[in-house]
């Protein structure tokens, strides 16, 4: 992927300035497929307290482990929650994770893939951490972390950034090691441009194409990640409705009430098929030599 | 190749040092006192001490983590707190359904998924084609354990076919373990299958483009031969890789099946580590499956050799 995307920046750094990229976004049948399913959930997570027909979080004994009815319409878990209400509030917790984890894993890839690729003296130890870090299977490394911080969203955020920015960082890298050497930086170098204002006016918006592409495939991987978290019980406090949380409840009564896993589960997956079709879409539009095909 | 060899594993030794050095600090990640934290709240200062003094936690950071080194190249993994028994051992006696488990999910995910590129890439554009990648496209999204849980619904639950969960070693009792295996290869395996389609098509359709394709055509080669000798043979390096990072990703998707399954493996037992505090065995896990990571990296790097001549390493 990180040399797909060194090769869609090389091509849109040689390519003139023009914004045909925008349009061919918008004609984009994956792009316009993702985008809207997308906006589907981040409306559904938005609206969760307008839309939801109970309170998530009220255990309610008497209605237990119900079947989806008009009362309950996804059906109730081994507690008496309203599994439609759960899975709403659930968006929620897997969006703000997702997005959050997305921008700091961005915000980190740039700072240490600009360094690395700009100063070779330090990109050596640089790389050597980051092929460090990713020697760990992702999810474990972010169970381990989880071991080390604690139940809680802000050390998911964290346990996921720490796993997923190092694939950022080696792609900025890769970018900024191409487009350090073309004709128009070597040009702003010799008229004396200094290296911070070489690196954000002239290589970082050329970074943008590829870092949106991996940025949306990371969110993806955010949610899903954040997901077995809550399902092996050691990401968001139980008590919050999550989706892997409400899945892990589902797995105690799948016998009885299979309906309690299966509608979170399918909101997982429609969201990582949004975010996919995305990235997908984003890589067509942003490489012109698939655009030309 | 020997000196390929040697060049490859010496560039193993940064990797492992960040790697073990990564494992160490994870213990200095803990909030608060991490002492206090492993031994919960009933702790008397004496025990604190103890234990801070027998895990050299009083020592200066620097010489901790030379000790851990020196530690981790001996073997020495430490003691669980709770399972009465080094790191190592517990380790070993787990080592088995998590490695029965990542290879055949690796077996149904190959199984599954060349075939399925090639077949995509030979009728391209059909209506085979499509439903394989919108299949794939899928595999991607469906969280394997998610599909996991609807498995054991469909196929345990409602059709009774297969065990819920459990394991049976292969060892003891061959049948017993097949049936046990089946639902939790096949979940696990599902998702990287699709990854391993997708690749194998997009290897096949330029490996099917190329000039001596051509000429083998031309020649009147049939359409088998042209697909199994000289199209997917020259495919298969890259496919190779992808089996590869397959193999890698398994051993992280093989714990959180294990969970789903009830199978004593790794993953369980880091779960438990995780939630009894029990800090030794999270590092030993961890260490021990990301070196695994990087052997496996290190293996497919090395094959290619062999599969493909026109590669040779100086």
């Amino acid at each position: 992927m990180a040399d797909g995307a060194a090769t869609t920046a090389v091509a849109a750094a040689e390519a003139p300035a023009r914004p045909t990229w925008r349009r061919h976004a918008v004609r984009n049948r994956n792009i316009a497929v993702g985008a809207s399913i997308l906006a589907v959930v981040i409306l559904a997570a938005l609206l969760a307290n307008v839309i939801s027909t109970h309170d998530p979080r009220r255990l309610n004994p008497a209605q237990r482990l119900k079947a989806p009815s008009a009362a309950n319409f996804l059906g109730t878990d081994e507690f008496g929650r309203d599994v439609y209400s759960l899975v709403l509030h659930g968006a929620r917790v897997s969006l703000l994770v997702g997005a959050t984890t997305m921008i700091l894993t961005s915000l980190w890839g740039i700072v240490i893939g600009l360094i690395a690729g700009y100063y070779r003296r330090v990109d050596m130890a640089l790389m050597r951490i980051m092929d460090g870090l990713m020697a760990f299977p992702a999810i474990l490394l972010a169970i381990a972390l989880m071991a080390a911080r604690g139940p809680g969203i802000g050390n998911v955020i964290f346990a996921l950034s720490v796993v997923y920015t190092p694939r950022t960082a080696m792609l900025i890298r890769s970018t900024v090691l191409t487009l350090r050497e073309l004709d128009y930086v070597q040009a702003a170098r010799a008229l004396g441009r200094r290296d911070l204002a070489i690196a954000f006016r002239h290589i970082l918006p050329n970074c943008v194409g590829p870092l949106l592409v991996q940025a949306s495939f990371i969110f993806a991987y955010a949610i899903l990640a954040e997901a077995i978290l809550g399902f092996l019980g050691v990401g968001v406090p139980p008590y919050v409705p999550s989706w892997g949380n409400v899945i892990a409840s589902g797995k105690n009564v799948i016998r009885e009430a299979f309906w309690v896993s299966l509608f979170p589960g399918l909101a997982l997956t429609v969201s990582g098929l949004s975010l996919n079709l995305l990235g997908d879409g984003l890589r067509d539009v942003l490489d012109p030599r698939l655009r030309v095909q | 190749m020997t000196t390929y060899l040697i060049r490859r594993l010496l560039t193993l030794v940064p990797v492992l040092a960040v790697v073990v050095t990564v494992v160490f600090l994870l213990i200095h990640l803990i909030p608060g006192d991490p002492v206090s934290v492993m031994l919960g709240p009933d702790a008397t200062p004496a025990q604190i001490q103890a234990t801070r003094q027998a895990l050299g936690l009083d020592r200066p950071l620097h010489e901790q983590l030379l000790k851990f080194y020196a530690r981790v190249l001996r073997g020495d993994l430490g003691q669980s707190y709770f399972l009465d028994r080094p790191v190592v051992t517990a380790l070993l006696e787990r080592a088995e359904p998590t490695l029965v488990l990542t290879f055949s999910a690796l077996l149904v995910a190959v199984l599954i998924g060349v075939p399925s590129g090639i077949i995509a890439a030979a009728y391209q554009g059909s209506l085979w084609d499509r439903a394989l990648m919108l299949a794939s496209l899928l595999g991607v999204c469906v969280p394997g354990f998610w599909l996991s849980l609807n498995f054991i619904y469909l196929f345990a639950v409602r059709l009774g076919w297969l065990p819920a969960a459990g394991y049976a070693s292969i060892l003891a009792d061959p049948v017993a373990a097949l049936r046990y295996m089946v639902l939790p290869a096949v979940s696990l395996g599902f998702n990287q299958s699709a990854l391993i389609a997708r690749i194998s098509r997009s290897c096949m359709l330029e490996a099917l483009q190329q000039d001596y394709i051509r000429t083998a055509r031309a020649k009147g080669v049939s359409q088998r031969s042209v697909m199994w000798v000289h199209a997917f043979r020259n495919a298969l390096v890259p496919v190779v890789t992808v089996v590869g990072i397959t193999m890698a990703i398994l051993i992280g998707g093989a714990v959180v099946t294990e969970i789903v399954f009830n199978i004593p493996g790794l993953g369980r037992l880091i779960i438990s580590a995780v939630l009894r505090r029990d800090y030794p065995v999270v590092q030993g896990v961890i260490l021990v499956t990301a070196t695994a990571y990087v052997l496996i990296n290190l293996m497919v790097d090395v094959l290619y050799v062999f599969i493909d001549p026109r590669i040779r390493y100086g």
